[in-house]
């Protein structure tokens, strides 16, 4: 993260008047940098209500960076958030998912944005064109016990997402980017292997890339993102993991869901398809599979049928995503010039599976008459 | 052969001594006459030699999903600790 971008975010985030252009601070305070992305940072005084007082906002509330990387960057200051979103992030499609957030169907259900410009604009431009929000704080999931987590209330909440009606939302709703982060994540491992360490990547990460790339060309062109979704009419969240969850108020508020960054059209399989692909791979108790699944069928979640096997809809979302998460942890592993870790080599154990499955089924490859 | 339901190519394998088709678009199989009783048979066959079930059922998974043990949760590789967490957390 840039300093300019760091300091405009912490003034952001600290400024008080949100119908007012947000102040530049007379000295920026120091930023507390925590390597933690939105998961582990202690609570401050200013998460608790405060008295009321001649003074906006508690002093004591030093900037503090949640999350730093390529595809955004977060710091909170107090009660409130600034988020610099993705480089490449289309403003007005961001703009809309933000209108989205903020709009009355979705109340309980997605976080809603502070205003920045008018009582409707959630959205201002840096020099260079990135595009910045505000937000209210919120708790995030303690990282540290997957069990305790909030799995029905996350299933529940993408049941009523999944069931808001498009046609009521400020419009045009842009599609779901789930599928684009997919293939996303293939682009950047291609670049870390072609740029790999003094053009030689280890043998193990090679045969990775090479696993993970099988199973992507084994998936349909709409789960690779080139092509439209074969059902594309409810309106998910599209990037579904534990720290897209947050409690507000902080710190014993309601769940809600955060990042509106991949929201849009879609089919709502693919918010499910995340922990489904983790129970897949063994990355996640199939207990807690199964509390995830049966809350969120019993809120009458429309992406799947009532009862059954819920992998047909499931499997096509879940492979592209295990592909995604390999195809992530190669690049990193390579880029770092680092080993596979045990998660990293479930996923991509995964995509070998899925590449050799038609084998599986005849020892001899196919025969066609 | 075109399969009945999305008309995409059906290649066939075989699997035991079985003759099946699948379909290269939508999976489905397709099964020639006496085929169903030749996999019924064979399946009870190895019902017969399989161990009893596991106590409580496990959650249906796909194909390409790590192998399990039928009792579940007790082998610590499940994201119970340290290593498997942070994915969770992850896009």
């Amino acid at each position: 993260m840039s300093t300019p971008l760091a300091v405009r975010l912490a003034a952001l985030a600290a400024s008080s008047d949100p119908d007012g252009p947000p102040p530049t601070p007379p000295a920026p305070e120091p930023l507390t940098n925590h390597p933690e992305p939105l998961t582990n940072h202690p609570e401050t005084p200013a998460d608790r209500p405060h008295p009321p007082t001649d003074r906006p906002h508690p002093p004591a509330a030093h900037p503090q960076v949640l999350a730093d990387r390529p595809d955004g960057t977060v710091v909170r200051s107090g009660r409130t958030v600034a988020k610099a979103h993705a480089p490449d992030a289309d403003p007005h499609d961001l703009a809309a998912r933000l209108r989205i957030a903020a709009h009355p169907l979705l109340h309980g259900i997605l976080l809603p944005p502070l205003p920045l410009t008018a009582p409707d604009g959630f959205l201002v431009l840096t020099d260079e064109g990135r595009a910045l929000s505000r937000w209210p704080y919120g708790t995030p999931v303690a990282p540290d016990d997957p069990a305790a987590a909030p799995w029905e209330d996350a299933a529940r909440l993408l049941a009523r997402l999944h069931a808001v009606d498009p046609r009521q939302l400020p419009g045009p709703v842009p599609p779901m980017r789930g599928p684009a982060k997919a293939a996303h994540a293939l682009t950047r491992l291609r670049a870390a292997v072609d740029a790999g360490p003094k053009g030689a990547v280890p043998r193990p990460l090679r045969a990775a890339a090479a696993a993970v790339e099988r199973a992507w060309y084994g998936l349909p062109p709409w789960a690779r993102g080139e092509a439209p979704p074969p059902r594309a009419a409810s309106l998910c969240h599209g990037d579904l993991h534990l720290g897209q969850l947050v409690r507000h108020p902080a710190a014993d508020g309601r769940w809600l869901l955060i990042d509106v960054d991949d929201l849009g059209l879609g089919d709502g399989a693919w918010d499910l398809a995340r922990p489904a692909a983790w129970f897949a791979t063994g990355l996640l108790a199939p207990d807690i599979w199964t509390r995830f699944l049966t809350a969120y069928r019993a809120a009458r979640g429309p992406a799947l049928r009532p009862d059954g096997d819920p992998w047909p809809e499931l499997e096509v979302p879940a492979r592209a995503l295990t592909v995604q998460t390999a195809a992530l942890a190669v690049a990193k592993a390579v880029t770092g010039e680092r080993a596979l870790d045990e998660a990293a080599t479930a996923v991509i154990d995964a995509c070998a599976r899925m590449a050799s499955l038609p084998q599986q089924l005849a020892p001899g490859g196919p025969v066609v008459r | 052969m075109q399969c009945p339901k999305c008309h995409a190519p059906m290649h066939t394998y075989n699997r035991n001594g079985v003759q099946i088709e699948q379909c290269a678009g939508c999976r489905g199989i397709f099964l020639d006459f006496g085929e169903l009783e030749a996999l019924t048979r064979l399946e009870s066959q190895w019902v017969q030699q399989a161990p009893p079930p596991a106590p409580q059922a496990y959650p249906a998974a796909p194909a390409w999903g790590a192998p399990h043990h039928g009792h579940h949760g007790h082998h610590g590789h499940h994201g119970h600790h340290r290593g498997l967490g942070h994915m969770l957390f992850s896009s």
